[in-house]
């Protein structure tokens, strides 16, 4: 019996690979299985080969596995590009039709399964993947009845004789391994604690997140790998009064937000790399007018249309710096599912209290990652909505001509908000230099004044956001720390508790709050470790030298960078910090 | 009620003497005044550029934002909040050059707002480069040789991407200027009014009477028919773009809030953010 085992099913993009596991995973979701899935796909619409791996396990897992126990295959292709990432003993199910052998080098039993035949007999050929499913799962010792709910709720709507096809294909499928096979002892999974819980995306996470904060407006351009987060909006908006607008482009798309929320709704954008390039200009005109406005970067390989739907971590530095002039930002980095609802929910309460645009930084890892959830908590929501005056407020009148001071001077930077329509509120709004009612100016001493009381509203690293890092670090005198940020959490956890296993003494900081950046705690992890590696998805070490330039530690900071697309492996991490321990250096 | 002089504020406009924005500035307050709106209903939104200077000088909520994208914020703003007049503003460079895309897809999309964009035909605040509205052989600092680039004819343009208010008048007109407003403000959908407001120190050649002598008067034209969409591109070809008044108007035109989903009169702005613990619930219960 297996504590967790890897499932992979590969073949062309359009046969069915997204809903096979899909099926499979929801069913073992469903039965209180921990899951993290990753697709592997290409920029193209059919053809082309793709796969998705899911890791299933009876404890909580949130990374991608190095190795594979058991290997679907619509085609050869799919055999001889994963075939490598097999186990010894590993199994290839593949379909009988393509006559698959198994390359050299590879010492996987290969299980050849009539899934095209068997589908046709039962009626459609595209049932293959069902098939599959069936054949798999009497690999890991499940029944069909776990199936049957899920495959009603997908095919529903085609009517009972469709769900009656799909529940027989994955009879079949059982059945065949079953009795032409006999069982396979080694890949029964132990039974789960049968919990309920979530299994979502990233970019599910960050829609829900936005509804629950009460944002009621998103416009946004269709983009790889952010675009299920205005999917799932438009599909929800609705019924709570709000809409999508998918724009003309990401700078329609921001400037858009930006009017929304001085509008006083709460308003979002979600974009990747390229789209966030594009919005350089209106985050400085969200900084300078003092608008709230809250963007999700899901990061992907760079640069220019680079790896669209590849994992990368290289706009952190774009994030920080890319509008021209000085403005207030903050920039936050979920790193589980989990993290991407409660984060966004805090994202819209930041930007509101510290009118300035808010950043959620993700990666196309977390994004597209899908991954189980604990139940979220509904109590831990909270709306706030910093000096934002209420509908409610009588304000005093004006007096001739005279305006309101939205950007008057405060000891903590922050102005009263007022909204177009409220009575006794008028001022003017500018990205030109301004005074306190708005109103250009381009006096030097109002012009320091007005720079320092911006900018001085982020002038503490402590802006209330709850976890700026995430810290697993129980040494004093680590012999390694590792640090990263966004999707990596799960994959280095996984690392350092192999490594522990050893007897080393292994620290972890995973950064969420990028800006303003938390010195104190990350310095305070640095000097207890003797080593440090920074691991990040890019090539020059933007994560590593943000860090050296905030901590003047530099010297103790080994950048470990990945940027072929993929993302990391909890073997190549813990690799790395064995080098880093023995030689000194990687 | 509110009078026009309470849509005046004290601030002085840095526009030239002569300018054609002025008229615009005074036509806009009097339409507020004139449909009964009060300043603190009002938003005007404005690129940059002399024109874009003009959400300063109405005593109104005033938005000053990035050039090219006064359109977009409108359109969050109005979205935001249906129960304010949304006026967009800017010139011809915003609304024709960088900003085209936004205009185009701003018609299609027929949020209602009403876009005024003051024509020059000129680059006034970079000091004289040539616009997307110079004509041919227009010669400019950064057209010394004259223009070889057609001009853009935005009320043509506006026709053909399906535009159900399309109006154009000139800034020396204050009465029709004031009236094609009003209408534009209470047209349900996106309106389009360009004005031609002339340039007095970079257009030599489109000038206040070069303009009397060539404008043709739609409102006084018999038998002109402004909801006979042919007719309107008929008479726009005619007079090579040069034709004021409403120019077109759907008056059956459906805007965008109307046809929005789910979408309710009470503005997004005034309604609560706290989702319900059963609507949340329900969210959840779809991912497990």
């Amino acid at each position: 019996m297996r504590k967790q085992l890897s499932w992979k099913v590969g073949g062309q993009q359009g046969e069915g690979i997204d809903s096979a596991g899909e099926i499979l995973a929801t069913a073992l979701n469903r039965k209180g299985y921990y899951l993290y899935g990753y697709r592997h796909f290409s920029s193209r619409i059919k053809g082309g080969h793709s796969n998705t791996k899911i890791r299933i396990s009876n404890s909580p897992i949130r990374s991608i596995s190095d190795e594979l126990d058991i290997l679907v295959a619509f085609d050869q292709e799919s055999i001889d590009l994963n075939a490598h990432e097999l186990i010894e003993g590993g199994v290839i199910l593949a379909d009988a039709k393509f006559n698959p052998t198994v390359p050299d080098g590879v010492s996987a039993r290969l299980l050849a399964v009539p899934l095209t035949r068997i589908a046709e007999e039962v009626g459609m050929a595209q049932m293959k993947n069902m098939v599959a499913v069936g054949a798999s799962i009497a690999l890991l010792g499940l029944s069909v009845d776990a199936f049957q709910e899920v495959i009603e709720e997908r095919f529903a709507r085609k009517g009972q004789k469709v769900v009656d096809k799909n529940m027989e294909a994955i009879a079949r499928g059982l059945e065949f391994v079953k009795t032409e096979i006999g069982e396979i002892e080694d890949f029964r999974l132990e039974p789960s604690d049968g919990k309920k819980r979530l299994y979502m995306i990233g970019n599910d996470a960050v829609a829900l997140g936005a509804l629950a904060a009460g944002a009621r407006l998103m416009a946004a351009y269709p983009i790889t790998p952010s675009s299920e987060i205005m999917e799932y909006l438009i599909k929800k908006l609705p019924e709570f009064g709000g809409t999508v607008v998918q724009t003309e482009d990401e700078i329609a798309a921001i400037t858009m937000v930006i009017g929304a929320n001085y509008g006083g709704v709460r308003a979002l954008t979600a974009s990747a790399g390229p789209g966030l390039s594009l919005m350089t200009e209106a985050i400085g005109l969200a900084g300078m007018t003092e608008t709230p406005a809250v963007i999700v970067n899901t990061q992907r390989g760079g640069p220019s249309t680079g790896l669209p739907t590849k994992q990368e971590q290289s706009d952190l530095l774009a994030m920080l710096y890319s509008t021209h002039g000085e403005i207030p930002k903050i920039v936050i980095a979920p790193s589980t599912a989990e993290e991407c609802f409660y984060d966004t929910i805090e994202a819209f309460n930041l930007a509101e209290e510290y009118q300035c645009p808010v950043i959620i930084m993700t990666d196309l890892a977390l994004a597209l990652g899908k991954q189980t959830v604990e139940p979220l908590e509904y109590d831990r929501i909270r709306i706030r909505r910093g000096k934002l005056v209420s509908w409610d407020e009588e304000l005093p009148e004006l007096g001739d001509s005279e305006l309101f001071p939205r950007y008057g001077f405060t000891e903590d930077g922050v102005s009263r908000r007022v909204l177009p329509g409220m009575k006794n509120g008028l001022h003017h709004v500018t990205g030109v230099e301004h005074d306190q009612t708005g109103r250009p100016s381009e006096s030097p001493v109002n012009r320091k004044r007005m720079m320092d009381k911006r900018l001085n509203k982020l002038a503490s690293a402590d802006i209330g956001f709850p976890t700026p890092v995430f810290l697993d670090a129980p040494h004093d005198d680590a012999d390694v720390l590792i640090i990263g940020f966004c999707s990596t959490a799960g994959t280095i956890t996984e690392a350092k508790q192999r490594l522990e296993q050893e007897g080393l003494k292994v620290n972890h900081a995973h950064i969420r709050q990028l800006l303003p950046f938390p010195t104190d705690i990350v310095a305070e992890q640095i000097k207890r470790a003797n080593k440090v590696l920074v691991v990040e998805n890019n090539a020059t070490g933007q994560l590593t030298n943000l860090i050296r330039m905030h901590t003047q530690m530099g010297d103790k900071l080994v950048h470990f960078g990945k940027y072929d697309g993929n993302p990391f492996l909890p073997s190549e991490i813990y690799n790395q910090c064995k080098e880093l321990l023995v030689h000194g250096h990687i | 009620m509110a009078t026009f002089k309470d849509f005046r504020n004290k601030v002085k406009p840095n526009w030239c003497p002569g300018c054609g924005d002025f008229s615009v500035l005074a036509a806009m307050q009097r339409a507020f005044a004139n449909v009964g709106l009060e300043p603190h209903e009002v938003a005007i939104v404005s690129g940059i550029g002399c024109s874009g200077r003009i959400s300063g000088y109405v005593n109104a909520y005033g938005f000053h934002g990035v050039h090219g994208r006064a359109l977009p914020i409108a359109q969050g703003l109005k979205l935001a909040n249906r129960e304010l007049t949304v006026v967009a503003a800017g010139g011809d460079g915003d609304g024709f050059a960088i900003g085209m895309a936004h205009t185009i897809h701003a018609i299609r999309r027929n949020v209602d707002i009403t876009y005024i964009v003051m024509d020059n035909q000129v680059y006034g605040l970079t000091k004289g480069q040539t616009s997307p509205r110079s004509e041919m052989g227009f010669k400019t600092k950064s057209t010394p040789h004259g223009s070889i680039e057609s001009a853009i004819h935005p009320m043509e343009m506006a026709l053909t991407v399906g535009a159900g208010f399309v109006a154009q008048t000139v800034s020396s007109d204050l009465k029709q200027l004031t009236r094609v407003i009003e209408e534009g403000i209470k047209h349900k959908g996106f309106s389009l009014i360009n004005v031609y407001s002339p340039c007095v120190t970079y257009n030599k050649i489109n000038t206040y009477d070069w303009f009397k002598e060539r404008l043709v008067n739609l409102d006084e034209m018999e038998g002109y028919d402004p909801s006979n969409r042919q007719m309107a591109m008929q008479k726009l070809m005619e007079h090579h773009g040069l034709v004021t008044g409403i120019i077109y108007q759907n008056k059956e035109s459906k805007s965008y809030e109307d046809m929005i989903k789910g979408f309710r009169e009470e503005p997004l702005a005034k309604r609560d953010l706290m989702l319900t613990r059963d609507q949340f619930e329900n969210l959840v219960s779809e991912f497990a």
